[in-house]
């Protein structure tokens, strides 16, 4: 049997497909800043700091770089530097702050907003090669590392030492935890273990005037002053380079199941939801919820076998983890028998070794990747309360229909639009996975799923950020005096608007 | 088929889960088994698919599908699981911790399939804690029953079963009358998922516990484990930038 598994930390496959179209084609209004052009000169300063290795100017080494993992954005920079070191970042910055050149800060390139590859002849400032662990405490369990470790390396790095890292997302093989901060990733356990706001105690971010502001703090309590850190954390990176984080990691839990339970209907969804959480209260680690269009999605690329035998119209996965086998299975066990017996769940797996799992968490995590394989997505990844979290993905499908743009056949853009997300977080990502990425499907869906949202004072962006394919509509979740002061906190932190420009606002 | 009902037998064991990496303990006599996740052995799983497929595929002619494995109490678990996918009953031979070696299983399940009247019995090839890969070839000895191992694909036909095993360069089918021991190999089916109702109706079903004493067995080891090591570490690689350095490290090394 092929694990999937590997396809989420495997890159995509960019020779055999047509290539992207250069953002700056696709959005002709946006125009290129006053920023200084690179020269030559340039080139050979950047070689002196991270020296000839760390210096990447290939044509086609730069593809990797320049596009986005959608492959929605393409910008057409001319050279990625990798340092090794924060001293290294530093001395890059400040030259190109002195120099006005554009960056953008890279992780590893998994972002779903845009925000990561340049959209004109940004210099590319990839973390990949600060990837190193700094120190562990065991005791209090706080990891300190570099910006540029992979994220499931760290996890790793953390179980042989009895911790979990607090964030798990489908894209752990390749996304930086530097990347996850400057983010402010969300992910599956938030539900659990809380935002990377309560797990991050520190930073240490490379300022836009190449200054190293270190505030890689190990401590869980200090209220001295304004708490800096905070700002970088889902800055994307616009104030700053964050180089290394210090961060709060959890016991791992000796003991975890996974149940994956066919519901009726949304409501059924929402009352499953409120039987876990008051029979598994502290062992729920995890709630997702996915229709059965999305499934369908996966099972169209994948070779999972599909875990129920029928169909239902959703699914739910519910995660436990404790510390004690014997009594998180008695409590799955009696809170699935009252769930079903209440009609509540129709039909239900439980997972009864580590592969099977694996494969029921795939069902849910790879349907993000699933979406995009027929040919591109439009992914909206919003927060909206409970109750109306699914009407979206209704009243959204119900609108492609409308203006017939949704189809099994090759004429129409649209392949489906499927719902999925975090529930317990009331976080849902609808996903418009298309053959081909065309104007008049986005005219359809913006801004209407904006006002959508708007309207039931939802977030626009839960977890994904704003990057370059939100920036527009920040106005519809967020008001104006909070935007002025935003920008106001920008120009203080970068005058020269060097930091990954043309995202955020 | 001359054969009016079948009577299938599938031992399980109780293994540490295979995605997990076993460690050696710290008094290198074995491998750390607290707080370490259990599970069945990935081939009786197998086995344990394939007789509820046989019953799925010819319809009414398996009269009983009886589930055993000899370990220590929480080896309940894994026969709860294999009645909840399907099986009739199951009995738990309590071994306690201590690992038993294949002849003393192969004895303890013949004295089940004695009393059991079983005219079939559906085994993983191995199990991976010790990789013996004995018991059910010792079992078809003490039984005097024909056995195939290794098997990929078992089928019914007339008054024979035949099994195709994979092979070197190819496959080979062989075939045998009633009773006889099958072996399983890893593709000969993919095991389902165990879903909620039939959890359920599992907690029902019999789980019998005896001890070995109880079937006249004495399990005593005929072997001494003396020590359990890891493997040496890898040392770490190195890079070259060129083809004269690779052939000059090489030379350092003395493998040039």
């Amino acid at each position: 049997m092929v694990s999937p598994i590997s396809v989420l930390g495997a890159r995509v496959q960019y020779s055999s497909v047509a290539n992207v179209q250069l953002t700056s084609e696709t959005y002709p209004e946006i125009q290129r800043g006053d920023y200084a052009k690179l020269t030559d000169e340039d080139i050979a300063h950047f070689k002196a700091i991270v020296s000839e290795s760390g210096v990447v100017t290939d044509a086609d080494d730069l593809v990797f770089y320049n596009e986005d993992w959608m492959r929605k954005y393409r910008g057409m920079s001319s050279i990625v530097l990798k340092p090794k070191t924060t001293e290294q970042v530093s001395q890059i910055v400040q030259y190109c702050n002195e120099k006005k050149l554009a960056v953008v800060p890279q992780g590893g390139n998994t972002g779903l907003v845009g925000g990561s590859v340049p959209v004109f002849d940004e210099i590319v400032l990839s973390l990949a090669n600060m990837n190193s662990v700094r120190s562990f405490d065991p005791v209090s369990g706080i990891l300190v590392a570099d910006a540029g470790v992979i994220l499931e390396v760290a996890d790793q790095y953390l179980a042989e030492r009895g911790h979990i890292f607090p964030l798990d997302l489908g894209a752990k093989g390749s996304c930086h935890i530097g990347g996850n901060v400057a983010t402010n990733a969300g992910g599956l356990r938030l539900l659990r273990y809380g935002s990377l706001h309560g797990t991050v105690l520190g930073l240490e971010v490379v300022l836009p005037n190449g200054k190293i502001l270190n505030a890689l703090s190990s401590l869980r309590k200090d209220n001295t002053g304004y708490d800096l850190k905070q700002l970088f954390i889902g800055s994307e990176g616009t104030l700053g380079v964050i180089t290394g984080i210090s961060i709060l990691c959890p016991q791992r839990p000796k003991a975890t199941n996974v149940a994956f339970l066919g519901v009726e209907s949304y409501e059924a969804v929402q009352k499953a939801f409120v039987h876990a959480k008051a029979e598994l209260s502290e062992i729920l680690s995890a709630f997702e919820f996915m229709d059965n269009k999305s499934l369908k999605l996966v099972q169209d690329h994948s070779d999972l076998a599909r875990p129920l035998e029928d169909e239902y119209p959703f699914y739910v996965l519910i995660e436990t983890s404790g510390s004690n086998k014997d009594h998180d299975d008695a409590k799955l066990e009696s809170f699935l028998e009252n769930a079903m017996e209440s009609e509540v769940v129709l039909d239900g797996v439980v997972s009864q070794d580590e592969t099977q799992l694996k494969n029921l968490w795939m069902w849910r995590e790879f349907i993000a990747e699933a979406s995009g394989k027929g040919g591109g997505v439009y992914k909206y990844d919003v927060s909206v309360p409970l109750k109306d979290l699914y009407s979206l993905v209704e009243d959204v499908t119900a609108r492609l229909n409308e203006h017939n743009l949704i189809g099994d056949s090759d004429e129409f853009p649209v392949i489906d639009s499927v719902g999925y997300g975090h529930l317990g977080d009331g976080n849902l990502h609808l996903n418009v996975a298309v053959r081909r990425y065309e104007k008049k499907v986005e005219k359809v869906l913006e801004p209407f799923v904006y006002e959508w949202i708007s309207k039931r004072s939802g977030s626009i962006s839960a977890e994904h950020g704003l990057g370059f394919a939100k920036k527009n509509y920040i106005g519809y979740s967020k008001d104006q005096d909070s935007i002025d002061l935003m920008k106001a906190i920008k120009s203080q932190f970068d005058p020269n608007h060097i930091m990954n420009p043309y995202k955020y606002f | 088929m001359s054969v009016k009902s079948l009577r299938i037998l599938v031992p399980v064991k109780r293994v540490i889960d295979y995605a997990i990496k076993p460690r050696v303990n710290k008094t290198q006599t074995g491998v750390e088994t607290t707080g370490v996740k259990f599970s069945i052995n990935p081939f009786c799983d197998i086995a344990v698919e394939e007789a509820i497929r046989i019953r799925e595929g010819t319809k009414g002619l398996v009269e009983n599908i009886h589930v055993v494995s000899a370990g220590p109490t929480k080896a309940q678990d894994i026969l709860r699981q294999a009645l909840a996918k399907g099986a009739d009953n199951s009995t738990l031979i309590e071994t306690g911790d201590k690992e038993v070696e294949p002849l003393s299983v192969a004895k303890l399940l013949q004295k089940v399939i004695e009393e059991d009247n079983s005219n079939l019995v559906i085994l993983g090839k191995q199990a991976i804690d010790d990789d013996s890969g004995q018991t059910g070839q010792i079992l078809a000895g003490l039984l005097n029953w024909p056995q195939a191992t290794n098997a990929s694909k078992v089928e019914f036909k007339d008054d024979k079963v035949f099994v195709t095993r994979e092979i070197d360069g190819g496959s080979e089918t062989v075939s045998a009358s009633l009773p006889m021991i099958i072996t399983t190999d890893l593709r000969l089916n993919e095991p389902r998922y165990v879903t909620l109702p039939n959890i359920m109706k599992a907690k029902k079903k019999p789980l019998k516990k005896v001890k070995p004493a109880d079937l006249n067995i004495d399990i005593a080891s005929r072997l001494e484990t003396i020590k359990v090591e890891e493997p040496a570490k890898r040392e770490a690689g190195i890079k070259v930038g060129t083809v004269d350095e690779l052939i000059e490290k090489l030379k350092a090394s003395g493998s040039l």
